[in-house]
């Protein structure tokens, strides 16, 4: 049963080159999106290319998808799946201020990664940032201690929170992923000023 | 050779979401990566100042071999698989991307500060895009879902002052 790592099918050794292997497509695919490319990305946040959103929101539905298919039937142990715990304050403050960093350098972690590896100097200099700011927040890491950990709710997740069956939960998330397309396609007609790249 | 054209946003997306679902299956973990550049520069503290390092109790949390760890492996994977996918594409070629109001200095320097700004974000959410947004949204972590509206409202309610590096 999966998580195969987790029921002792192969030791870490092995994990570490699927690591590797499943990297490879992580980045062929976000290249493939057209995440390499800065502008691209930041014309997202002026609705002139939706691109961000539409790709985000269909991964996010194939693989919550996928992952209620396998529980269904029993193939997958979600328990042994890692979820992201929950920490209320610090998650949402900190996306204001990564939001806030992905419209003034253009790039997210893993794009930037994506944008170097295809030769955008200004994914360099943004990784050189991240490597900086990443070393502030951990020097000055005692001054927002207790904000760090204030609102821990641990591994939690929508299905816990929202009195709905599973299945519902995932419908309303697609159906709200198919308005975020209609609505992206509608935008890019309305504010996009150049031929799509 | 001539630049292709980006895939649609649907295909890659799908693409995306099948190799998190791969991941969670083969080894119960989705994708990450400011993770890695935090390992990262913990291996470059260690190796300057190990003893800075060990007393902070942010840092040497990642102190013991950090780069022996499935995000870095991922990671290098990351850089291999947008190197191919570019060469296929010819989309080899340095450039710098920015519209065409701002200075390739400006742009830069406007590359290296929201860095800095994303890097701290990052580490105070406990996550980037990839590894809370992308990951917690498909596990439907409550995290993963209050993090990546913020992203979308932090981002959007900056835009209008960056504007001129864009369009």
């Amino acid at each position: 049963m999966a998580p195969f790592y987790k029921f002792g099918f192969f030791g870490e050794q092995t994990s570490f080159i699927l690591a590797l292997l499943i990297g490879i497509s992580f980045g062929f695919w976000l290249e493939r999106a057209g995440f390499g490319n800065s502008r691209k990305l930041a014309l997202q946040f002026y609705f002139q290319d939706m691109t961000v959103l539409k790709v985000m929101f269909t991964a996010i539905v194939t693989a919550m998808i996928g992952l209620m298919y396998l529980t269904l039937f029993g193939w997958i142990d979600i328990s042994k799946v890692f979820i992201n715990p929950t920490f209320l304050y610090a998650q949402a403050v900190g996306g204001i201020v990564l939001g806030i960093g992905f419209a003034i350098g253009g790039y997210c972690p893993g794009t930037a990664v994506v944008g170097a590896s295809t030769g955008r100097i200004d994914a360099y200099l943004f990784i050189l940032g991240a490597l900086f700011g990443m070393v502030v927040f951990g020097e000055t890491f005692p001054l927002f201690e207790n904000f760090f950990y204030a609102g821990e709710m641990g591994q939690v997740r929508l299905t816990d929170i929202i009195n709905l069956s599973t299945g519902l939960i995932g419908l309303l998330i697609i159906l709200m992923a198919v308005g975020m397309f209609l609505g992206g396609e509608w935008l890019e007609k309305k504010f996009r000023k150049e031929p799509a790249v | 050779m001539k630049e292709e054209k980006y895939w649609s946003p649907y295909v890659s997306g799908v693409g995306l979401g099948l190799t998190l679902l791969l991941a969670f299956v083969l080894v119960g973990r989705g994708l990450g990566a400011s993770g890695a550049m935090m390992r990262l520069d913990v291996w470059f503290m260690n190796l300057i100042a190990p003893a800075h390092t060990a007393a902070n109790t942010y840092l040497s949390r990642y102190a013991e071999s950090p780069l022996s760890n499935w995000l870095i492996f991922e990671v290098v994977g990351v850089i291999i698989g947008g190197f191919l996918s570019g060469a296929l594409a010819g989309r080899l070629k340095a450039k710098i991307g920015k519209g065409q109001r701002i200075s390739n200095r400006g742009r830069l320097i406007l590359a290296f500060t929201g860095g800095a700004v994303m890097g701290f974000g990052a580490r105070l959410a406990r996550g980037c895009t990839s590894g809370l947004a992308l990951t917690g949204g498909a596990t439907l972590a409550v995290g993963g879902w209050v993090f990546m509206f913020a992203v979308f409202a932090g981002a959007y309610a900056t835009a209008y002052f960056v504007r001129r590096q864009w369009i």
